[in-house]
């Protein structure tokens, strides 16, 4: 159980670093995009309340199952809106040069 | 199936899409490749998903099913909101994340209570608290951005300690939790005071601190998937919530120093504070103004102009017709760029959507320090709905509110122009010496309407 605490943590700084180098690259021409990417991307709890609901509970089953379908739904709309509206504000970005139209 | 090889399917599905998410972030630094980013991100959460399902401690899939596909249902129309509701979206989706994440971290205090390790109520107190403030503030920075709720931030006497005492509270309580994680009955103190502060925290902040707030709420929602992670001991999940965090927070850092506040400003939320009042200047100073003729006639006689767009911009619509000017200018042989502010609008990058949006080449979208060094060259500045931004106090008045917030040098072109609705000051209620300038001309109206009429004069007088 320590040892996974603590490696938790080691994961989180390498992350953590990772995420400031790649982000700070990022242009601030796609700010906009990039906040509701990392939002889909932070969605990712689904996975956690999946788990919730999905499990055997021996006590508390009802609890979990509500507050982890409740949970699905919100990470899900999370998702398929954000990474669709991040696709879409990404194709209206067009460099200079002859335009369709 | 055996349980054992599932297992590793599943770590493996978690590893490869880690992988992903951080490619993802990666190819969105270049508008090139940022479409690629978004396609990896959706194959690495596809992954992840159909590797979660596959878990043999699932007992029961009928309500994951209805509730995946109930995300789904509401989460189409949210993706396909209209350009300018960008930024309530945005803080609404933020409020969503956090309610996952909070509502898993409630499950999981009732389903291991009494035994849970001070290490674990430790984390999971953070990811409740930062969660809870995260969803309920989010919630009214929507509201205000929806316009549901009053945009104009409220203050009282006491306000901070008010805010910081109920956040004390919180975080008493959660050591009291740490150190006794069987007092079940203190367990809804640490969603509920989160919950009210959130609100509290938003109600002194104005539109124009929105940018920094969205930032910050992003960060917070990041740091409290990252906790759920760490309750979970799921390194996907720690990892996703990292990156989303170091995002926000270097959003949040670029938004504070582009408004020239502290960080630890920014990291106690204590916005909009300071609205000086600086009446008493607003003397009748004569200001010029010119009709729309003589605007397209000073812009038709340019060979460098720089738009400057703002949230007036985005309020009045008026993006479509920006790019008709932007087309008609082009074709005279002028070159046309735009200089945006990191704060202009309601969130970080907000312009630069809009204007691509309307058909604009990214690449003549500046940032505030590639297009500085080009105003000394430029005949005609072109300010569209912004103020604050273009305050030359900020760099000559040491009493002025924004004293030292950087600016765009709007003053140093040869002739500024000003599309305005009236003389009312800006926002934080600032008087801009700009206006009063010998060069500067003010075109009173709205930004939309007035740019269709200079549109049309320019294509009047080419003809």
């Amino acid at each position: 159980m320590k040892l996974d605490l603590l490696t938790s943590l080691y994961v989180f700084m390498l992350a953590a670093f990772i995420g400031f180098e790649v982000i700070r690259r990022v242009s601030p021409l796609l700010h906009t995009p990039l906040m509701s990417l990392t939002n889909a991307l932070d969605a990712i709890a689904v996975v956690g309340a999946i788990i919730l609901a999905g499990e055997f509970h021996e006590h508390g089953a009802l609890l979990a199952k509500i507050l982890g379908t409740i949970a699905i739904v919100a990470a899900t709309s999370n998702i398929v809106g954000g990474f669709l509206i991040t696709d879409r504000m990404l194709r209206m970005f067009k460099a200079s040069g002859p335009r369709k139209k | 199936m055996t349980g054992v090889p599932t297992e590793h399917i599943i770590e493996i599905t978690y590893l490869i899409a880690t992988a992903l998410f951080i490619l993802s972030l990666k190819w969105l630094s270049s508008p090139t490749t940022a479409r690629r980013g978004v396609f990896a991100g959706e194959i690495g959460m596809l992954l992840a998903v159909v590797g979660t399902l596959l878990y043999h401690g699932i007992v029961e899939y009928k309500w994951i099913v209805i509730a995946l596909v109930l995300g789904s249902i509401i989460g189409v129309p949210l993706g396909e909101v209209a350009m300018t509701a960008v930024p309530q979206r945005t803080a609404l989706s933020h409020a969503f994340g956090a309610l996952c994440v909070t509502l898993v971290g409630t499950a999981e205090y009732y389903l291991r209570a009494p035994n849970v390790p001070p290490f674990m109520m430790g984390v999971l107190s953070l990811e409740i608290i930062l969660g809870s403030l995260t969803f309920t503030g989010s919630l009214m920075a929507a509201g205000k951005l929806q316009e549901i709720l009053p945009q104009r931030p409220i203050t009282y006497k006491g306000q901070n300690i008010v805010n910081l005492g109920l956040l004390g509270v919180a975080i008493v309580v959660a050591g009291v939790l740490v150190a006794h994680p069987e007092k079940m009955q203190l367990f809804p103190a640490i969603v509920g005071i989160p919950l009210v502060f959130g609100v509290m925290m938003i109600i002194p902040i104005g539109g124009a601190d929105m940018p920094t707030v969205i930032s910050l709420l992003n960060s917070y929602a990041g740091l409290s998937a990252a906790a759920m992670g760490f309750v979970l001991q799921s390194k996907l999940l720690i990892i996703a919530g990292a990156l989303d965090g170091a995002s926000g927070f270097i959003l949040s850092v670029n938004m504070s120093k582009a408004m020239n506040r502290s960080f630890t400003n920014v990291l106690f939320g204590a916005f909009g504070q300071e609205q000086a009042s600086h009446a008493g200047t607003a003397e009748a100073r004569s200001v010029k103004s010119a009709s729309p003729e003589e605007a397209a006639g000073i812009l038709a006689a340019a060979n460098k102009v720089v738009i400057v767009p703002g949230y007036g911009m985005a309020v009045a619509q008026a993006q479509h017709k920006v790019r008709e000017l932007f087309d008609g200018l082009t074709k005279r042989g002028i070159d046309v760029k735009f200089g945006i502010h990191p704060v202009a609008g309601r969130m970080p990058g907000h312009m630069n959507v809009l204007l691509a949006e309307a058909d604009i080449p990214y690449d003549k979208l500046l940032d505030m320090d590639e297009i500085n060094g080009e105003f000394s060259q430029t005949d005609v500045a072109l300010i569209i709905g912004a103020n604050d931004v273009t305050n030359p106090a900020a760099r000559t008045d040491n009493t002025s509110p924004i004293f030292g917030m950087p600016i765009l040098d709007v003053d140093k072109a040869r002739t500024v122009m000003v599309i305005k609705r009236s003389m009312g000051a800006g926002f934080a209620g600032i008087e801009n010496p700009l206006y009063y300038q010998d060069k500067t001309l003010m075109l009173f109206g709205d930004a939309k309407n007035f740019v269709g009429s200079i549109v049309r004069e320019l294509a009047g007088g080419h003809e």
